[in-house]
C-alpha cells in the first residue's frame, strides 16, 4: 500500500512504526486526504476570505463567493462545509442539510458534517435523526466533546418528551427546539473529553449499560491528549508531498521531545523568520538554552492540516501540546515550510489560539 | 455510505406528537408555574418535601435539565430507600445519559408494576398540576360539630386525603396526602369486591402495630363501613381501614388495596394526630367537590333551617306536620314510615309539652348521591313524661323542593378526646 510505504519512509523508527501502523486512521491521514482534493495555498486564501466575510455577517457575499469557488472546484470539502455553515446561518435549512448530508456520504469518517446535520435536524424538531447523526459522529471520534454535549442535549430533549407522554401532560411544546452547537470550522481543534476515552469497539447502541461512561483503557497506545480515532482505514493513496510535509513536522516534534538540539534546529530553514526578528544565532542559542534546561519535554502534534501552495511550499496548521517539568501548554500552531534540497524545512512558526 | 435508515425510532417521535388524552394542552411555562405555586401553597409538613421534590424533579426532566432532576431524586432515595417510583425515575435518568428513552420506566421487566408506578407518578403530579381549588370550601363538609376538631375527606379519583380543621363549625384546609385505594375502584358493595366504599364514615377504633402484621405499617384505623345507610342499601363487607405500608415499601400504587385507604407510613403517623377515635368523620368520595363560600353557606343554611323546622314541628306536637318531614321511603332500624307514624302518633297523644334541644350538630353532603345529606346531633329531649339524651343520625333526601328524612336512628358513641398514639417507624 502506498500509504504504508509513505508512513514507513517518513516517520518511523523502531517502536513508532508499530504504533503508526496499528492506528487505522489518524488526523494526519485526514490532512493527506484533503490535500488530494487540491487545496492550494492560494485557494486557502480564498476560503479564508469567505470565512472572514461569514464571520463579519456578510453571509450573502460569502455565499456568492463560495459558490463561485465551488464552480471550479465542486468537490472541495472545506468549501462545501463552509457553504453549509453559511446556509444554516441564512436559515436555508433544507439546502444546508443537503450539503452536509453529501459530505457525510463522501467523508463518513468526519464528525463535523454529522454534528452540523444533527444541529439542523434538532432545529426542525427531528430529534431522532439528530441523535443518529451525533452517534455516527461519535463512532468515528468518541472523544469529540461538542458531539457528546450535543448528544447529551438530544437525550435530555427525548427524555423530556418521553415523560411528557408517559404522564399524559402534553406540556412540552412540540415546536420548541433544543439548540445544539454548530461546528463552524471543518478542521478546527476537536476539544476532547479528558475522561471519556472509549474502547475502540464501543458502539452507541442500547446494549450499553446504565452506568455513565467510565474511563476505559484505550486499546491503542496514545499520547494523553490526542483524540482517539479508531474508525476504519481510508484506502486512498495520499500525495507524496503532503505526506513528507507532515513527516517533517513529526520529526521536528520528535527532535524537540528528544531534546536533540541539533536535530531540532536543523528542522528550520536557513531563512527562518525568527519570532522577535533577532539574529539567527541569538534565536538558536535561546532555543538551545530552553531545551536543555528542561528535565523532560513532550511535544505532541495532532489534527494537522496541510495546505500545499505549489511543489515546494506548504503550510501546516496543527494542535501542539507541550509538556515539560515546568510548563504545560496546548495551542494552535502554524508552520510555513519550504522544500530545500529535498528536505522540508520550517520557514516561519506562529502560535495561534 | 448513506445515512442509516431511521426505523422504529421514528415511532417515538410520532407518539410524542400524539394528542393528549388527558385535557387541554398546556404550555411548559404554565405547567411549571401551576406546579410550583401549588407546592408553595401546601403546608410544610415533612412528608410533603419528598413529594414536592419528586414533582420538582419531574418538572426538571420536562425542562430538559435531567442532571438537576437526578440530584432531587437522589436526595429522595437517600431519605427513603424504599421509594420504588424514585428508583424507576433514577434508572431512566441514568439511561438517558447515554441513549434516548421512550417513556417513564424504561425497563424490560414485567408490565403492571411499572405501569402502576406511572400511575402513581401521574397521581402525585396531578395534585400540583391540576390542583383542586383548595381555597374554596369542600361541599361535602357543611357543618362540623364541636366534638370534631378535624375531618378527613378522601377523594379516590384523585388518590388524595384532605385534612380539614373545625373553625367554628366551618372546615378549614390543613394539608393533604397521597393515598392508595381499592384495586377495583370505588363504591364498595359486598365482601371481597376489592373496592373502597363511598359515604360518610367515622373512625371507630385503633389497631396498634403489635396486633398487626408488618403489612399495615405503624397502625390501622378501622372505619364504620358498612354504616346505617350501607346496611339499609344491603351492602356488606368489613375491614375497611386507614393504614400504612409494609416496611419495604414507601408508597403503593393508586389502585392497589382491598378497599382500605392506604397512606405512606410517615403520612399515617401525621394523620393520626388529627384523629379522635369514635368521632372523626372520614368522608370518602370518588369526586370531591369544592364550591365558593356563598354557595356553601346557602346549602348549609338550608339544611340547618330544615333541621330547625323539624325540631319545631316535633315540639309543636302537631303530629302531621312532624310526619311531613319524613320521606315516603323512610326506614328506621327495621321500621317503615307507616309503623313509625303509628308509633309516633300513639306516643304523641300523651304529650302535653315537648322540649328538644339539639347540640353538636354536624352536616355532611353524602357523596355518590345527587341530593342527600347526613345530619348527626346530640338530642336532649324533655317532655312531661320522659326525658333523655341520645345521639341521633338522620339521612335527608331532597325530593323536588323539599328535604325529607329518609333514615333516622340512634348512634352509639363513646368518642375519645385524645388522638391515638402510633409509634413512628422507618
Amino acid at each position: 500500500m502506498l500509504l504504508a510505504r509513505i508512513l514507513r519512509r517518513n516517520f518511523l523508527t523502531g517502536s513508532e512504526y508499530k504504533i503508526m501502523i496499528s492506528r487505522p486512521f489518524t488526523p494526519l491521514l485526514v490532512a493527506a486526504l484533503f490535500a488530494i482534493s487540491g487545496i492550494s495555498f492560494a485557494a486557502g486564501d480564498d476560503l479564508k476570505e469567505i470565512n472572514r466575510l461569514y464571520q463579519q455577517g456578510q453571509t450573502s457575499q460569502a455565499l456568492e463567493q463560495v459558490n463561485a469557488y465551488l464552480a471550479s472546484k465542486p468537490k472541495d470539502a472545506q468549501a462545501r462545509f463552509i457553504k453549509g455553515v453559511i446556509l444554516t446561518d441564512q436559515k436555508k435549512t433544507e439546502e444546508a442539510i443537503k450539503v452536509f448530508t453529501e459530505l457525510t456520504e463522501e467523508y463518513p469518517e468526519l464528525p463535523e458534517p454529522y454534528n452540523n446535520l444533527a444541529v439542523l435536524y434538532a432545529s426542525l424538531g427531528q430529534y431522532e435523526r439528530a441523535k443518529i447523526a451525533l452517534e455516527l459522529a461519535i463512532r468515528t471520534h468518541p472523544s469529540y466533546a461538542t458531539a457528546h454535549e450535543n448528544l447529551g442535549d438530544i437525550y435530555a430533549q427525548l427524555a423530556s418528551r418521553a415523560y411528557d407522554k408517559a404522564l399524559q401532560l402534553d406540556v412540552t411544546n412540540t415546536t420548541a427546539q433544543t439548540k445544539l452547537s454548530m461546528i463552524k470550522d471543518l478542521f478546527g481543534p476537536k476539544a476532547t473529553r479528558a475522561n471519556a476515552a472509549v474502547v475502540a469497539t464501543a458502539k452507541p447502541t442500547p446494549s450499553r449499560t446504565v452506568e455513565p461512561s467510565k474511563p476505559a483503557v484505550a486499546t491503542v497506545v496514545e499520547e494523553p491528549v490526542k483524540s482517539a480515532s479508531p474508525s476504519k482505514r481510508v484506502d486512498t493513496p495520499a500525495s507524496a508531498d503532503s505526506g513528507d510535509v507532515v513527516g517533517a513536522v513529526e520529526a521536528w516534534a520528535k527532535a524537540w521531545s528528544d531534546k536533540n538540539v541539533q536535530r531540532y534546529l536543523s528542522a528550520y530553514a536557513p531563512n527562518f523568520q525568527t519570532p522577535k526578528g533577532e539574529s539567527r544565532e541569538a534565536w538558536e542559542s535561546e532555543r538551545k538554552k530552553r531545551i536543555q534546561s528542561a528535565k523532560f519535554i513532550k511535544v505532541n502534534v495532532s489534527q494537522a492540516k496541510v495546505s500545499m501552495s505549489g511543489d515546494d511550499e506548504a503550510t501546516v496548521v496543527f494542535r501542539q501540546t507541550y509538556q515539560s517539568n515546568t510548563l504545560k501548554s496546548s495551542g494552535k500552531k502554524t508552520l510555513h515550510l519550504m522544500k530545500v534540497d529535498g528536505k522540508w524545512l520550517i520557514k516561519s512558526e506562529k502560535n495561534r489560539g | 455510505m448513506k445515512l442509516p435508515q431511521i426505523v422504529a425510532s421514528i415511532a417515538f417521535i410520532a407518539l410524542a406528537f400524539a394528542p393528549s388524552s388527558f385535557g387541554v394542552a398546556q404550555d411548559l411555562a404554565v405547567f411549571k408555574r401551576t406546579a410550583l405555586e401549588s407546592i408553595t401553597k401546601g403546608s410544610g409538613v415533612a412528608s410533603k418535601n419528598i413529594e414536592t421534590t419528586l414533582v420538582l424533579s419531574l418538572v426538571r426532566i420536562l425542562e430538559k435539565r435531567p442532571d438537576e432532576a437526578l440530584k432531587g431524586i437522589d436526595s429522595i432515595i437517600a431519605e427513603n430507600p424504599n421509594f420504588r417510583l424514585a428508583y424507576l425515575i433514577k434508572g431512566d435518568l441514568l439511561l438517558a445519559r447515554s441513549r434516548a428513552i421512550s417513556t417513564l420506566g424504561n425497563t424490560n421487566k414485567a408490565g403492571t408494576a411499572v405501569e402502576d408506578m406511572r400511575q402513581e407518578a401521574k397521581a402525585r403530579l396531578d395534585r400540583y398540576l391540576h390542583s383542586p381549588p383548595l381555597d374554596l370550601v369542600p361541599r361535602q363538609i357543611l357543618q362540623m360539630s364541636p366534638d370534631q376538631p378535624y375531618a378527613l375527606l378522601v377523594d379516590t379519583a384523585r388518590s388524595r386525603l384532605y385534612v380539614y380543621q373545625n373553625k367554628n363549625g366551618e372546615p378549614r384546609y390543613i394539608t393533604d396526602y397521597y393515598i392508595s385505594s381499592g384495586k377495583n375502584g370505588a363504591e364498595k358493595v359486598r365482601e371481597g369486591d376489592q373496592k373502597t366504599p363511598i359515604g360518610v364514615y367515622h373512625v371507630v377504633s385503633t389497631l396498634p402495630k403489635s396486633k398487626l402484621t408488618d403489612f399495615y405499617g405503624p397502625g390501622a384505623f378501622p372505619i364504620s363501613y358498612p354504616n346505617e345507610w350501607d346496611q339499609r342499601e344491603g351492602r356488606n363487607g368489613h375491614g375497611i381501614w386507614l393504614h400504612g405500608t409494609p416496611s419495604d415499601t414507601y408508597s403503593r400504587p393508586p389502585r392497589s388495596s382491598n378497599g382500605c385507604v392506604v397512606l405512606a407510613n410517615q403520612d399515617l403517623i401525621e394523620v393520626s394526630r388529627y384523629l379522635r377515635i369514635g368521632s372523626t368523620p372520614v368522608i370518602i368520595s370518588s369526586k370531591a367537590e369544592w364550591v365558593d363560600s356563598a354557595k356553601w353557606q346557602a346549602e348549609r343554611n338550608k339544611i340547618l333551617a330544615t333541621l330547625e323546622n323539624w325540631k319545631r314541628d316535633w315540639e309543636s306536637r302537631d303530629i302531621d306536620r312532624y310526619l311531613s318531614h319524613y320521606h315516603k321511603h323512610f326506614t328506621s332500624e327495621g321500621r317503615n314510615l307507616a309503623s313509625w307514624a303509628t308509633q309516633k302518633r300513639a306516643v304523641n297523644a300523651a304529650k302535653t309539652d315537648i322540649r328538644v334541644d339539639l347540640s353538636n350538630v354536624s352536616v355532611f353532603t353524602y357523596p355518590g348521591y345527587e341530593n342527600m345529606v347526613v345530619v348527626s346531633f346530640e338530642q336532649s329531649y324533655k317532655s312531661n313524661n320522659l326525658a333523655g339524651q341520645m345521639k341521633k343520625r338522620q339521612y335527608w333526601l331532597r325530593d323536588g323542593n323539599r328535604w325529607q328524612i329518609v333514615y333516622e336512628g340512634s348512634v352509639d358513641a363513646q368518642p375519645s378526646t385524645a388522638p391515638p398514639t402510633l409509634t413512628a417507624q422507618r
